[in-house]
């Protein structure tokens, strides 16, 4: 049994999760010479309106809460890399960009999608766990919501660490 | 079952059944890492197969395109680090002269309709102008291809799309590809490939198309293929030096959706600032002043697209106080364009034109745009922040020289 426990980000725009953040918003193309993973956290959603402050008030375990088409854009893998580099748990989302699903199941950093979410029941700064093998997540005890389960390929990934270590198996 | 392009092109390459939702096991015809992305394939490369070649280097590719050639000591080192792996490999690179990786790999007939090709290019879904299957991925994805050949796809749903009705004399490819990505948006085909269907498609030629292809990532999709016709087969013939085949889907291929664009009566379209797909007609912003255009991008920087932006400023001048520049997507693209004078017209217009590559979209090489600047660029990407600080509209090369000509938004009809 998988759960991630930590407390939430909730993303919005108007009142709602907000839609199609881009990669740039996530992790902008200006840092995108540097390799070194540790160097990447320190920069993300710094170009994502209202959320600029994110890195710096980030806290390990934090789980980030966001809506449709989430990382659309480029195939930087950096835009997943800088959330593992500041230990968010993981990311919570309606839908994902093509690219950014693959690039985080194939690093093998968890990322999850929204089967239904009570957002009125939730403020950022909540602790949340979600049980991925159930698919409920729970505040307080109470379940505030579902997700969709993992796909056989993810959750291969996640257990072997990443697909390199994933392949040497197949 | 009849299956769509998609699945055929999957199905080929496979030995499992290619049925949507399932997650199967393809062959990659062609690998490649541009200098974007590319340092990090090296290093995941050395990380995770350190001293082991790559699995085939006649099919592996380095293809500099980014930041040609380098203005920063950070990309100037990570080409590096790509060549010389290259030349432990003994792997092609198509150095910074060459252009836009995703054209090279069609003009050198790399990729053929119904092969398979991928790339740390988030458009590199544009081979599917050719009928063929290209995915943007990420670094460690890229790596694990360079080395294993093959990669899991999970065989995406096809949305089929009927474009009616015939492209107005006034409009362009990109007019069409603009009222399409405003039709669906990000959602509707988000995840999914997408097909073409229509008179007006199968009349496209291999620039129009790949106009068309380019931009199914703004509509989030997996990629927009397109049904090759007798000219862009001999056209890939041309360039690969054998004949190719084409591809088409069956007449009884299920499809998870279907969306009509109606281009009846279409007027040139144009981006509003921020979100690709935030569409509407050109005339309900041409009160809005410009301050530069960028014409070129993987979207309309093939000879066909600077060709035309030319024909509509010859013998003019860009209104003063305007900044234009032109980026040529391919070398070869920039030769034809200079031996035919495109260029100099271009120039005596008042444009700066740049060496081949993804000038305007990669941030840098051409410029940006400063806090409160407006530019209408023909690129295919318009995020907040994305070519610098100002507001950037995204129209067709006619619509962008004519707003050059004029300092305000405009179609080349209202140029006189």
């Amino acid at each position: 049994m998988t759960v991630y426990k930590g407390r939430i980000w909730l993303i919005f725009e108007d009142g709602q999760l907000m839609d199609d953040i881009d990669t740039d918003m996530i992790y902008h193309n200006k840092y995108l010479a540097i390799t070194d993973k540790s160097q990447m956290g320190q920069y993300t959603f710094d170009n994502l309106k209202g959320y600029e402050d994110f890195a710096k008030k980030a806290q390990p375990q934090d789980i980030v809460v966001v809506g449709a088409n989430f990382g659309s854009g480029s195939s930087r893998q950096q835009a997943v890399d800088c959330f593992d580099n500041l230990g968010v748990t993981c990311i919570l989302a309606n839908s994902y960009g093509a690219i950014y699903k693959r690039n985080a199941i194939n690093s093998g950093y968890p990322i999850l999608t929204i089967k239904e979410l009570d957002i009125s029941a939730l403020s950022t700064g909540d602790v949340v766990s979600i049980d991925t093998d159930s698919g409920t997540m729970e505040k307080d005890g109470l379940v505030i919501g579902r997700t969709m389960p993992l796909s056989t390929v993810q959750k291969d990934i996640l257990a072997a660490g990443n697909v390199f270590e994933y392949a040497k198996g197949l | 079952m009849g299956q769509t392009m998609i699945e055929k092109i999957m199905q080929k390459h496979s030995n499992e059944d290619a049925e949507p939702g399932k997650i199967i096991w393809i062959g990659i015809d062609v690998r490649s890492a541009r200098d974007f992305g590319g340092a990090n394939v090296v290093k995941n490369m050395n990380t995770y197969y350190p001293g082991e070649k790559v699995n085939d280097r006649s099919k592996t590719y380095f293809t500099f395109d980014c930041n040609v050639p380098a203005n920063t000591i950070a990309y100037a080192n990570n080409q590096h680090i790509c060549r010389k792996y290259a030349k432990e490999q003994d792997v092609r690179v198509y150095d910074v002269d060459a252009g836009i990786g995703s054209h090279v790999m069609i003009e050198e007939g790399l990729l053929a309709p119904g092969e398979t090709g991928v790339g740390t290019d988030s458009h590199l879904n544009i081979l599917g102008a050719i009928g063929a299957f290209g995915q943007g991925m990420g670094d460690q994805d890229i790596a694990f291809v360079f080395k294993a050949g093959k990669t899991w796809f999970e065989v995406p749903e096809t949305v089929r799309i009927d474009v009616e009705g015939d492209l107005p004399a006034n409009c362009t490819a990109r007019d069409l590809t603009l009222k399409t990505v405003g039709t669906l948006g990000t959602k509707t085909a988000l995840g999914k490939a997408e097909e073409f269907f229509g008179s007006a498609i199968d009349k496209l030629d291999l620039s129009g198309r790949i106009t068309l292809a380019s931009m199914a990532t703004e509509m989030s999709s997996i990629i927009a293929l397109l049904q090759p016709n007798d000219l862009v087969l001999k056209e890939c013939g041309a360039a690969r030096g054998s004949p190719v085949q084409g591809i088409a889907p069956d007449a009884d291929a299920i499809y998870s959706g279907n969306v009509t664009v109606d281009i009846g009566g279409l007027k040139p379209q144009i981006s509003r600032p921020g979100k690709p797909h935030d569409v509407v007609d050109v005339e309900t912003v041409n009160d809005v002043q410009v301050d530069s255009v960028f014409i070129g991008s993987c979207t309309n920087g093939r000879y066909e697209d600077i060709k035309a932006a030319a024909d509509v400023v010859k013998g003019k001048r860009i209104k003063s106080g305007v900044f234009g520049s032109v980026v040529p997507a391919t070398r070869r693209g920039y030769i034809r364009l200079m031996k035919e004078g495109v260029l100099e017209t271009l120039m005596d217009a008042g444009f700066l034109i740049s060496n081949p590559g993804c000038g305007g979209c990669a941030s840098g090489q051409i410029g940006m745009t400063g806090e409160g600047q407006v530019q209408v660029s023909t690129s295919n990407r318009n995020f907040t922040g994305k070519q610098g600080a100002g507001f950037t509209y995204l129209a067709s090369p006619e619509t962008a020289a004519a707003s050059a000509l004029l300092g305000r938004i405009a179609t080349k009809e209202e140029v006189k």
